[in-house]
């Protein structure tokens, strides 16, 4: 009996797990099959859902119109550039408040936190005078020190967050056996922070990835990345949602497959730290 | 090492001549319409003939590339050699000295050969600042069949009281057919585009001759009121979230006996590759009440230099390209007499093998000529544009006002709040920018 009602529990549970799985996902699957459709089905009313011609025309029609290649570049090292900067730059100072904190941590912290609370468009024109002068509009490095600074304030969060956790005596019996400060970082600290440093750089790449106000902004189109080019696909006059989802659907491509293979360690990261 | 450091600095001098000596780059913002992808696929005839010259095209969303060019131009950023801007934003910009004034286009450019109205909408001070790209006016789409079963007779130059009749008789809500589709998304260049071309037919305008907002008056309380009461019985459900496209993919579906729109939709709607209804769609005027205005509008794409380009000699052998006589029969050549840009210039109504194709020619031409950008309604005003106000508050003020107008339309607020609403915000944005007290 007992048996019976857990298997049930586990099949109710198991139903709608996959229930709100569908829901979250249904956006992107939308947008999948919108972009195998034609123009006139995509914006059909009542639409289809898989009854439709299928086509590969609007992805054909993408490529012959942009360079996805180059785009594609550009946000690989965009993404990437900063999420490793930012890294860079958050492990030691996270370390230092989590194991070292003064008086102050938590105002740094908390202002570290409120440079996330303006409205970037505040900023966009001091910015773009500033980039214009040391002529960084419309390059790579640019927009990777942005997206790095813009991120940053998350990282650090995250990453403290991640440290706080770690048992200070483990740290401590490394130093007694001698251990200097950069040692202990590298040796002791980040092999126990992997879980928590996986999620945080792959967190920081999708939210680089998909940052579109300074990389529509400060682009035109030698560093224009793949935000650029799904903007491209978007029309005032003229019907363009299957040609925009395809597009859509191969600037996400390479996240989805990253998050796909690296789930495992995304899930641990996340949960990392919850009661064990 | 001293080799090493001589061979780096050598190789450095060289990739720093390189650029020096080669060509000259440049760089072009546009939209994502039909006319200019075109454009950009046409490209390689114009650098064909310039090899010093290569093409970059930046293409973005309307509003993500106003945004976008603002910016760059305000702070003169030069990373734009041309721009392609509409006609709301030519007489701003040109005032403020952020355009480059046209005046090497070539002897064979035939300025004069520009349809009058469209020239006037992009010049200033006898200046020319754009050069327009294709224009538009806007128009009644109407379908044939539906209109012929109903014993209905489309006049030429039909009365707001003939669509409206019109409209009702062809609704037919449990078949899925509306009897007129029109804009009622917010936004000043969608609902309020077409509100204020209606507006101006009804005799309304949207500032007085000391800039004093006039939503209070009865010509706008007519305006809004006719507007709303006929999309709540002939309109398709959920119109306050239509705009151009959706608008199209109702009527293309065969969802709307008429649809009032820009005239660049007939060649979507005429096109059986799109539209389920192609063979059967008329066109008319845009309708009037007898006051002497018809409710279209007047809108040109234009290709202009900003200030902070460097390469002007070389923006301006593109545009004269782009938005030349040759350009036209080069499209033409390639992809048939019906894609070609129009609205711009007069030969392309004189021309026979167009006229053939584009059975809405005459109409278009017809609907740009009524409209008036100087004089846009019926009472004198003191800004230029038909479906706008040529002043740099009127994108903030526009946009307001549509989504009080778009309220109404959706039934969360009456015309009369609707309209106080609008007069209010209206009066308080042009008081702070110092058009009244």
């Amino acid at each position: 009996m007992a048996r019976m009602a857990t298997t049930r529990r586990v099949a109710i549970s198991t139903a709608v797990a996959w229930l709100f799985g569908l829901l979250i996902f249904f956006p992107i699957l939308w947008m999948g099959l919108a972009s195998f459709k034609t123009e006139l089905e995509a914006f059909a009313v009542p639409p289809s859902f898989l009854f439709f011609h299928w086509t590969t025309e609007n992805y054909a029609t993408v490529q012959e119109r942009s360079d996805y290649l180059h785009h594609a570049m550009n946000s690989i090292i965009i993404a990437g550039g900063s999420t490793l900067i930012a890294l860079l730059i958050a492990i030691p100072a996270a370390w230092s408040m989590a194991f070292s904190p003064t008086k102050r941590t938590k105002d740094i912290l908390l202002w570290m936190l409120s440079t996330k609370m303006m409205p970037p468009v505040g900023v966009l024109v001091p910015i773009y005078l500033i980039y214009k002068s040391f002529g960084l509009l419309d390059s790579r490095i640019g927009l990777v020190f942005i997206l790095c600074l813009g991120n940053l304030p998350i990282v650090i969060w995250m990453l403290f967050t991640y440290f706080k956790e770690i048992p200070r005596d483990i740290l401590e019996a490394a130093r007694m056996d001698g251990a200097t400060i950069g040692r202990e970082l590298v040796y002791v600290l980040t092999p126990m922070a992997i879980p928590g440093l996986a999620s945080t750089l792959l967190l920081n790449l999708i939210l680089a990835w998909n940052e579109a106000f300074w990389t529509l902004n400060l682009s035109t189109s030698n560093a224009a990345p793949l935000t650029t080019f799904i903007a491209s696909y978007s029309s005032p006059e003229g019907l363009f949602w299957a040609k925009l989802s395809a597009a859509s659907t191969l600037a996400i491509a390479p996240i989805l497959v990253l998050g796909w293979f690296s789930q495992k360690q995304l899930v641990r990261g996340l949960t990392f730290g919850a009661v064990k | 090492m001293k080799h090493v450091l001589g061979a780096v600095c050598g190789a450095s001098c060289l990739l720093l001549a390189v650029p020096a000596m080669a060509e000259t780059t440049l760089t072009i913002a546009t939209v994502n319409n039909g006319d200019m992808i075109r454009m950009q696929g046409l490209t390689g005839e114009f650098t064909k003939k310039n090899p010093d010259i290569t093409v970059k095209w930046v293409t973005l969303e309307e509003n993500v590339l106003r945004q976008r060019v603002t910016t760059d131009i305000a702070t003169k950023g030069g990373q734009f050699d041309v721009l392609t801007i509409g006609t709301y934003e030519v007489p701003i910009w040109a005032k403020k000295g952020w355009l480059v004034p046209l005046a090497n286009l070539g002897a064979d450019y035939d300025v004069a050969d520009l349809l009058p109205k469209i020239k006037d909408a992009v010049s200033a001070d006898g200046k020319l600042y754009a050069a327009p790209f294709y224009g538009e006016s806007s128009m009644v789409m109407y379908r044939t069949d539906l209109f012929e079963k109903a014993g209905l007779k489309m006049p030429e130059k039909p009365s707001w009281d003939f669509v409206i009749d019109a409209a009702k008789k062809l609704t037919d809500k449990s078949g899925g057919t509306y009897g007129i589709c029109l804009r009622g998304k917010a936004g000043w260049g969608e609902n309020m585009a077409f509100l204020s071309a209606m507006a101006n037919s009804y005799g309304a305008r949207w500032f007085d001759e000391k800039w004093q907002p006039q939503f209070n008056t009865p010509e706008w309380k007519t305006t809004l009121t006719t507007y709303v009461n006929l999309m709540k019985e002939a309109g398709p459900p959920g119109a306050s979230s239509n705009g151009f496209n959706e608008n199209l993919a109702l009527f293309n579906a065969g969802k709307c006996a008429m649809w009032i729109d820009a005239t660049v939709a007939a060649s979507f709607v005429t096109n059986p590759k799109d539209s389920k209804v192609a063979d059967k769609v008329g066109f008319a005027l845009a309708p009037n009440t007898g006051l002497g205005k018809n409710a279209n509008w007047l809108w040109a794409w234009n290709l202009a230099i900003p200030a902070g380009s460097k390469k002007t000699e070389a923006a301006e052998k593109f545009i004269a390209w782009a938005t030349s006589k040759d350009y036209t029969k080069l499209v033409a050549s390639k992809e048939g007499w019906a894609n070609v840009p129009p609205g711009t210039r007069t030969s392309l109504y004189q021309n026979p093998d167009y006229l053939k194709v584009a059975p809405f020619a005459k109409l278009t031409l017809a609907s740009i000529d009524a409209a008036d950008p100087n004089k846009p309604t019926v009472k004198p005003v003191p800004y230029v544009g038909v479906q706008y106000a040529a002043i740099p508050e009127f994108q903030g003020i526009g946009t307001q006002v549509g989504q009080q107008f778009s309220a109404a339309l959706a039934g969360s607020a009456t015309v009369d709040a609707a309209l106080s609403a609008a007069q209010s915000a209206t009066e308080r944005e042009m008081k702070r920018a110092g058009y009244i007290k």
